[in-house]
C-alpha cells in the first residue's frame, strides 16, 4: 500500500518509459485514477444524456416551481399553521417538522425502553429475564413494516373512539379529573394558556431551575472540597414548585390550562397528538428500543466484572454501582452503535406512509408528487433533505461521542 | 497398632454417610424460585409485574387460537362459524396459503422448482456456513446461482449454463495468458489488447464528450445558470477531445509496454474476453445447444414473482450481490487515491444517509428515465439494482470495520515480505478482515431481508404487499388483518431468528483470539 | 421450438422487458401480451381471485383489449400499481393502457401528457357516515374527522369542500381501502369519503351494512376511464374504440352470447360494421375485421360487464344511475361506428 520504490542509481537516470504508467507504482496511482475518471465522466455523460432525451421525449421538463404553487390539500399534524391554500413548498415544510418531531420522540423513547431492557436483560430475575429476551428476539427479527402495521391496528382497535365517551352513561371516560383524553384519534391533554402577567411565571420558572443546578453544584463542591453532604433532593423539589406556584398565585393565575372537552364530533382544545403519530412513535420506539437494548447489553457486557466487585467491595449498593460504575463506562461502547440506531429511526420514520403520518414522505415525496406528477424534482428533494438531517445527527453525535470518549495517550 | 485402636473404640464407621439432600430451603424448585424470582423485594415486584403481564398475555390469545376457524371460505363464513366467540380467521391462511408464499401469477405446477431452489439454497450455503464441512461442496455453491436462475425464471437451462461456461473460459484465459505463454506470445497478445483497449478508450471518451454537448445543448441557454452550465459543459467537452482521447491512446500504448508484467495484461484479457463473450457469444451458444438438446421449463417473468418467496429472492440476490460490491467500495474507501477514495466516500455516505425508501421511489419512478429509452428494465430488476446498492454500502463499512481492526503489522509484514497491493489483499488482508466482519455481514444480510418488506409501497406484491393488497381488499377476505399480519411476522422470525443464531453461534467459533 | 426459443430469448434479454413509447400495438403484438395496470385490489373493480385470477370492471375493459388486439382475452399481464406508480409505470412504457379507476382530469391530460379514451364509470365523490351520527348531509360534517385514501383527487375535492362551505375538518390520510375502512368501522374517523362507488363496494362487506349511511352529496365530479400514453393516436384509437365497441354493442343488443352469429342474422348495418360483416373498421384501426366481436365475447357488451362486476345482482349492488346508456337517460354514449 505504502509501498515507496526507491529508485536506483542507474535506473533513476534512464527516461521516462511508458510502461511506468502501469508498473512503476510512483504513476500507477495516477493512471487508475484517470481510468476511473473516464468512467465517471463516461457514466455521467451516458445517464445525463439519457435523462435530457428520455424526458424530451416525455415532453417534460425538470422545474422547481411546483413548490410555489398552490398545494390544495390539508395536513392533520401541523407544527407550523397550513391550509390547503399555501404552497407545496411550505407543505415540505411541515413534513420535514413532522418527520423531526417522530424521529426525535422515538429516540428519545427508545433509548429509555432499551437502556431498561438491556439491563434487565442481565437481571437475576429469571422471568424478567426471560421476558425481556423475548422482547428483544420477538422485535428485532420481525420487519418493522409489520410492526407499524401490527400496532397501528391495535392502537385502532385497543383504544376507544370519541364516540364512547358520549352519552349518559358512556363506555369510556378521560383519565385524571377528566384533563386526559385517549382515544384512537390520538391523544388529548390539557394546553397551558398564557394570559397577561405570565411572563413573571415564566421567569420564576427559569430562576427555579437555575437555582436548581446551583445548588447541585454548590452539593457537590462542598463534598469534594470538605467531604460534606448537602442534601439535593427535597430542596431541589421544593425548588421547583414553590417559585412557581407562590407568583402564580400572587400574580391571580396568569397561567390557566385549557381543558380538551367533546364537541361535535372531536374533542376540542387543549393540546393533541394523532394517533398516526402516536402510532409510529410507539412502533419506531419499541423496535428500536430492542436493537438498543443489545447494544446496552453487549456495553454492560465489556464493562469488566473487577469493576463491579470492586464498587461492590466499597459498600455500593447494586442500583449505585450500576448508574455510577457500569453504565458510565459503558456508555462508551454503546454510544456508537446508539448513533447508528438514531440514524435508522429517522430513516424508518419514512414508513410514516404507512400510517398515514404526513411526514417528508408523506408531503413532499407523497401528495405533492402525485398531485404535481414531479418524481424526479421530487425524490431528489427528498433524498436531499434526508441526508442534511442524517449527515446533522452524525455529526452532533460524533461530537458527543469524541467528548465521551476515553481521553488516552 | 490398627486392630488395637479398634477394639479400644467402640464404633468405627467403615463406609461414609450418603450425602443428605440439601436443606429444602436450598435446593429444588423452591430454592430455585427464591433465587431466581423472589431474592428480594425489588425482584419480588418485578416478578409480580411479570407474573400478571405474561398472564394477561395468555389469557388474551388463548381463546382467539383455541376458537381459531381454520375452515371457510370467506371473512363471513368465517365469522358465521365463530358464533360471536373471540377468534382467528385462520381460514385466510388455508385459502391463500400459495399467494402468501409464492403469489398468484406464479404458475402452481412450478411450485416445486421454488421450494427445490430453496433447498439447494441451503446445501449451497451450508459449506459457507459451516467451516467443517468437506471443501469440495463449494464447487457446488458456485454452480448454484445458475442453478437457481435457470429453476426459478425457467426458460432453457443453456443460457445460465453458457453464462457459466463463459466464466469458466475467462478464468481459464487469465491463467493461459498469466502463466502458460511465454513473453515473446504475450507482447503479440498485449500488443493486440492495448490497441483495443487504446482505441476503447479514445471511443468511450469521445461518445462522453458527444454526449456532454448534447446535454449542453438541451439546457438552453436562457439565465445565467443556464449559460454559465452551458459554457462550462462545452469546455469539458473540448477538453475531452483534445486532451482525454490522446491519453485514451497513451494508455492502451502503455498497456502494450507492459507486457512483461503478465498479471496486468491478463486482467485486462481476460476482462475483454468476458464482455466480447457476454455481448455477442452467449446467444447463439445457448440456443445452438439447445436445439440439438433442449432442456427447457415453462419460463416465468419476474413480476409474476410475489409473496414470501419474493422477499426470499430479493434477499438472497441482493445480499450475495453486494458482498463483492461491498468489499470493493470498502478497499476503495481505504484506498490512497483521493479520486477512488471520494468517489466510494461519498457514495456509501449518500447511501446510508438515506431511507432505503426513497431510493426504492427512484427505482420506480426515476430509474426509467435515467435509462436509455429503448431499453426498459422491468421494476424487479430496478429494485434488485438498487436494494443491492443499499446493502453493499452497509456492507462496506462493515467490512472497512474489520479492515480497521487488522494490526497494523499486518500491512507491513505483507510488505515487507514483497507482496504487491494485489496479492497482500487477496492473501493476508481480506482474509483475516472479512472473518472479523462476518457476523457484521450477517447482521447487515438479516436487516436488510427484513427491508425487502419496504417493497410493498411501491406496489410490488411480496408477503407485506400480497396482504395488503390483493388480500386485504378481496371481497372475501376484507378487513383481515391480525391472522395475516401474524401469519407473515411469524415467518419473517423464524428466518431472522435462526439466521441471527447462526450468528451469535459463529461469533462464539471465531473468537479463537481472547478468552 | 418457435415458442420455446421466443421464451428463452426474453430470459436472455436477463429481466428486461422491451417497451418503447412508439407503436405499441406493434410491441403488443410482438410481446403476446398485453401490459395492462390495474389497481392493488378494489373489490368489484379489480381484484385477483383465489385462484389468483384477475376479475372485475377494470380487468373487463383490459381483456376486451387484448382480445381485439391479440385475439385472446386472457393474454393479458396485469401491473398492479398504486395511486403513485400508476402515472409512472404508464409514461416510462410499462403498461401499455391504465385501467385503474383514474379520473380524467385536465392536469392530468395535459400536464402529465396522458390520453384518456373514454369514461367507463361516471363516479362522484360521496361521504360515508355512521347511521348512528344522525348527519344527514355533508354540509353538517364541521368538524369531523375525514378519512381519505391519498394519491388520489379525493384529497383535493375535500379540501375544496370543506373550505367553499366554511368549515374546518381534520384528513386522516390512508393508503389502501382496507385500512381505510378498519380505521373507519373502528371509530377512528367520523367519515370515509371517496368515489361513491368504491364506498357502495365497501358498505356491502361491512357486518352490518345498515349501521352506515352514505350522505346524498356528490361533491365532484369522477368520470373514470382507461388511458394511454400521448403520442400514439393509433394505439389510444384501439383503446378507446374498443371501450366504444362495447357501449354500442349493448345499445344494439349484441351480447357475448350472440355476437358470434347476429352478423348474419340483423339487417342492422351498424350491428354489420360492428363485427365486421361490412365495411373495413377493423383494417382502418390496423387489426383484422372481428376485433369488435372479440372484445365483446369476451365478457359480454357494456351492460353485461357492469351487471357481472358490480351490478345489483352481485355483493357490490351498484345501481346503473347515471351509468345507463343514453338512451334510458343515462351519460354512457358512444359516438357512431361509421
Amino acid at each position: 500500500m505504502t509501498t515507496i520504490t526507491e529508485p536506483s542509481g542507474s535506473d533513476s537516470t534512464g527516461a521516462f518509459k511508458l510502461s511506468m504508467l502501469l508498473n512503476d507504482t510512483r504513476y500507477r496511482a495516477l493512471t487508475f485514477q484517470f481510468i476511473a475518471l473516464v468512467a465517471i465522466i463516461a457514466a455521467m455523460a451516458f445517464i445525463g444524456g439519457n435523462l435530457v432525451r428520455n424526458l424530451a421525449e416525455a415532453g417534460l421538463n425538470i422545474s422547481y416551481d411546483f413548490l410555489g404553487t398552490q398545494a390544495g390539500y390539508d395536513i392533520n399534524q401541523q407544527p407550523i399553521p397550513f391550509e390547503s391554500t399555501d404552497t407545496h413548498g411550505r407543505a415540505a415544510i411541515v413534513g420535514l417538522m413532522n418527520t423531526l418531531i417522530v424521529a426525535f420522540l422515538a429516540c428519545v423513547s427508545a433509548t429509555v425502553i432499551g437502556v431498561i431492557a438491556g439491563v434487565l436483560r442481565l437481571s437475576p430475575n429469571w422471568l424478567v429475564r426471560k421476558i425481556m429476551s423475548f422482547y428483544v428476539e420477538i422485535f428485532r427479527n420481525v420487519p418493522v413494516l409489520i410492526w407499524i402495521l401490527i400496532i397501528f391496528s391495535v392502537l385502532i382497535n385497543a383504544t376507544p373512539s370519541p364516540r364512547d365517551f358520549r352519552g349518559e352513561n358512556p363506555a369510556a371516560s378521560m383519565w385524571f379529573f377528566d384533563s386526559f383524553a385517549i382515544t384512537n384519534r390520538g391523544m388529548y391533554m390539557p394546553k397551558p394558556e398564557f394570559g397577561p402577567g405570565a411572563w413573571f411565571v415564566v421567569l420564576a420558572f427559569v430562576a427555579s431551575i437555575i437555582g436548581i443546578f446551583a445548588l447541585r453544584r454548590y452539593a457537590r463542591n462542598e463534598l469534594f472540597d470538605k467531604g460534606r453532604v448537602v442534601p439535593i433532593l427535597w430542596p431541589s423539589v421544593a425548588l421547583f414548585f414553590v417559585p412557581v406556584i407562590l407568583v402564580q398565585l400572587i400574580m391571580g393565575s396568569p397561567i390557566s390550562l385549557e381543558y380538551p372537552a367533546l364537541k361535535g364530533f372531536n374533542f376540542q382544545g387543549g393540546m393533541g397528538l394523532r394517533g398516526s403519530l402516536i402510532a409510529l412513535w410507539f412502533a419506531l420506539a419499541i423496535y428500536t428500543g430492542a436493537f438498543i437494548a443489545e447494544n446496552v447489553r453487549a456495553g454492560i457486557l465489556a464493562v469488566s466484572k473487577g469493576q463491579t466487585e470492586a464498587a461492590g467491595a466499597l459498600g455500593m449498593r447494586p442500583g449505585r454501582i450500576m448508574s455510577l460504575v457500569v453504565l458510565p463506562q459503558a456508555l462508551r461502547v454503546i454510544i456508537p452503535p446508539l448513533i447508528s440506531q438514531y440514524l435508522n429511526i429517522t430513516k424508518n420514520s419514512s414508513l410514516a406512509i404507512a400510517v398515514g403520518y404526513m411526514d417528508l414522505t408523506g408531503t413532499l415525496g407523497g401528495i405533492t408528487l402525485l398531485q404535481t406528477g414531479r418524481a424526479i424534482e421530487a425524490v431528489l428533494m427528498l433524498m436531499m433533505f434526508y441526508l442534511i438531517i442524517s449527515l446533522g445527527i452524525s455529526f452532533f453525535m460524533n461530537i458527543y461521542n469524541n467528548a465521551m470518549k476515553l481521553k488516552e495517550r | 497398632m490398627a486392630d488395637s485402636k479398634a477394639q479400644s473404640v467402640a464404633f468405627v464407621r467403615k463406609t461414609p454417610i450418603p450425602q443428605a439432600p440439601p436443606p429444602i430451603s436450598e435446593a429444588g424448585p423452591l430454592a430455585w424460585i427464591r433465587t431466581n424470582l423472589f431474592s428480594g423485594v425489588f425482584n419480588s415486584i418485578l416478578t409480580i409485574i411479570a407474573f400478571y403481564v405474561v398472564i394477561r398475555f395468555v389469557m388474551g390469545v388463548f381463546p382467539w387460537f383455541y376458537n381459531g376457524v381454520w375452515d371457510a371460505s370467506s371473512i363471513r363464513e368465517c365469522k358465521d362459524k365463530l358464533d360471536g366467540l373471540t377468534g382467528g380467521c385462520f381460514a385466510v391462511l388455508a385459502d391463500r396459503w400459495d399467494h402468501l408464499l409464492f403469489g398468484f401469477s406464479y404458475p402452481p405446477e412450478g411450485y416445486w422448482r421454488i421450494v427445490l431452489s430453496f433447498v439447494l439454497l441451503m446445501v449451497a450455503a451450508a459449506p459457507l456456513l459451516f467451516a467443517n464441512l468437506p471443501r469440495k461442496m463449494l464447487y457446488f455453491t458456485g454452480f448454484f446461482p445458475f442453478l437457481a436462475y435457470w429453476l426459478i425464471w425457467g426458460g432453457s437451462i443453456w443460457v445460465s449454463m453458457t453464462l457459466l461456461a463463459i466464466i469458466i473460459a475467462t478464468g481459464f484465459i487469465y491463467r493461459l495468458v498469466a502463466i502458460q505463454i511465454d513473453v515473446e506470445m504475450r507482447k503479440i497478445v498485449a500488443m493486440g489488447i492495448g490497441a483495443i483497449c487504446g482505441v476503447g478508450l479514445a471511443y468511450l471518451l469521445y461518445l462522453g464528450a458527444s454526449e456532454l454537448s448534447f446535454i449542453a445543448g438541451s439546457i438552453g441557454t436562457e439565465g445565467i445558470v443556464a449559460l454559465i452550465a452551458n459554457k462550462a459543459f462545452w469546455a469539458a467537452s473540448i477538453f475531452t477531445y483534445v486532451f482525454f482521447i490522446p491519453m485514451g491512446i497513451f494508455i492502451g500504448y502503455a498497456i502494450y509496454n507492459s507486457y512483461e508484467d503478465g498479471g496486468l495484461v491478463s486482467v485486462v484479457a481476460a476482462l475483454l474476453f468476458f464482455g466480447v463473450a457476454i455481448s455477442y457469444l452467449v446467444g447463439p451458444i445457448w440456443m445452438g445447444v439447445n436445439f440439438i438438446l433442449p432442456i427447457e421449463l415453462e419460463a416465468v417473468a419476474s413480476r409474476d414473482m410475489g409473496g414470501f418467496m419474493l422477499n426470499m429472492v430479493l434477499g438472497t440476490v441482493c445480499v450475495s450481490l453486494s458482498i463483492p460490491l461491498g468489499i470493493v467500495l470498502a478497499l476503495g474507501r481505504q484506498s490512497d487515491m483521493p479520486l477512488i477514495k471520494g468517489v466510494c466516500v461519498v457514495f456509501i455516505e449518500f447511501i446510508r444517509g438515506v431511507p432505503l425508501i426513497t431510493l426504492l421511489f427512484v427505482a420506480n419512478v426515476m430509474l426509467a428515465y435515467f435509462l436509455p429509452p429503448s431499453s426498459n428494465f422491468d421494476l424487479i430488476l430496478r429494485v434488485i439494482i438498487m436494494i443491492t446498492m443499499f446493502s453493499a454500502a452497509y456492507i462496506a463499512e462493515v467490512i472497512r470495520g474489520g479492515l480497521a481492526a487488522l494490526p497494523k503489522g499486518q500491512y507491513e509484514a505483507a510488505d515487507s515480505l514483497g507482496l504487491n497491493y494485489n496479492q497482500a489483499t487477496q492473501l493476508i488482508i481480506l482474509p483475516q478482515a472479512l472473518k472479523i466482519s462476518i457476523p457484521g455481514i450477517v447482521n447487515v444480510a438479516v436487516g436488510l431481508f427484513k427491508d425487502t418488506t419496504l417493497v410493498s409501497i411501491i406496489s410490488m406484491f411480496d408477503l407485506v404487499g400480497m396482504i395488503r393488497g390483493p388480500i386485504q381488499n378481496s371481497t372475501e377476505w376484507i378487513s383481515v388483518y391480525w391472522e395475516v399480519y401474524g401469519f407473515g411476522a411469524l415467518l419473517f422470525f423464524v428466518v431472522c431468528y435462526s439466521i441471527s443464531q447462526y450468528s451469535q453461534w459463529l461469533e462464539r467459533q471465531l473468537a479463537t483470539d481472547h478468552r | 421450438m418457435k415458442k420455446s426459443v421466443f421464451f428463452g430469448a426474453l430470459t436472455v434479454a436477463g429481466l428486461m422487458a422491451g417497451a418503447s413509447a412508439a407503436a405499441t400495438l406493434d410491441d403488443v403484438k410482438a410481446r403476446g401480451s398485453l401490459n395492462c395496470g390495474v389497481t392493488t385490489g378494489v373489490p368489484g373493480f379489480a381484484e385477483p381471485d383465489a385462484d389468483g385470477v384477475w376479475k372485475g370492471f377494470d380487468v373487463a375493459v383490459c381483456r376486451a383489449v387484448a382480445a381485439a388486439v391479440l385475439g385472446d382475452g386472457s393474454a393479458v399481464t396485469f401491473v398492479p400499481t398504486t395511486g403513485k406508480t400508476r402515472f409512472t409505470a404508464l409514461a416510462s412504457g410499462e403498461i401499455d393502457m391504465l385501467a385503474r379507476n383514474t379520473t380524467w382530469t385536465f392536469s392530468r391530460d395535459v400536464d402529465l401528457k396522458f390520453e384518456f379514451v373514454g369514461v367507463n364509470y361516471y363516479d362522484g365523490q360521496g361521504f360515508m357516515v355512521p347511521a348512528e351520527l344522525g348527519v344527514s348531509s355533508a354540509t353538517e360534517l364541521d368538524g369531523a374527522t375525514v378519512c381519505i385514501q391519498t394519491g388520489t383527487t379525493t384529497e383535493l375535492n375535500l379540501a375544496d369542500f370543506f373550505r367553499s362551505n366554511g368549515m374546518s375538518y381534520e384528513p386522516v390520510p390512508i393508503e389502501t381501502g382496507a385500512e381505510a375502512v378498519q380505521q373507519f368501522t373502528a371509530g377512528a374517523c367520523d367519515v370515509y369519503t371517496t368515489d361513491r362507488s368504491a364506498l357502495a363496494a365497501q358498505r356491502a362487506n361491512f357486518d352490518t351494512p345498515s349501521d352506515y349511511v352514505v350522505l346524498p352529496e356528490i361533491v365532484s365530479k369522477e368520470p373514470l376511464g382507461p388511458l394511454v400514453r400521448h403520442g400514439d393516436n393509433e394505439w389510444g384509437d384501439i383503446v378507446r374504440w374498443t371501450l366504444n365497441a362495447l357501449i354500442t354493442a349493448e345499445e344494439l343488443g349484441v351480447t357475448a352470447a350472440n355476437a358470434g352469429d347476429i352478423a348474419g342474422s340483423s339487417n342492422n348495418p351498424e350491428v354489420k360494421r360492428l363485427l365486421g360483416a361490412e365495411g373495413s373498421l377493423g383494417e382502418m384501426l390496423g387489426l383484422d375485421a372481428e376485433w369488435a366481436k372479440r372484445a365483446i365475447m369476451v365478457e359480454g357488451n357494456y351492460g353485461e360487464v357492469f351487471e357481472n362486476n358490480i351490478g345489483e345482482g352481485t355483493q357490490i349492488a351498484l345501481p346503473r344511475g347515471v351509468n345507463a346508456k343514453w338512451t334510458d337517460g343515462g351519460l354512457i354514449y358512444s359516438p357512431p361506428f361509421r
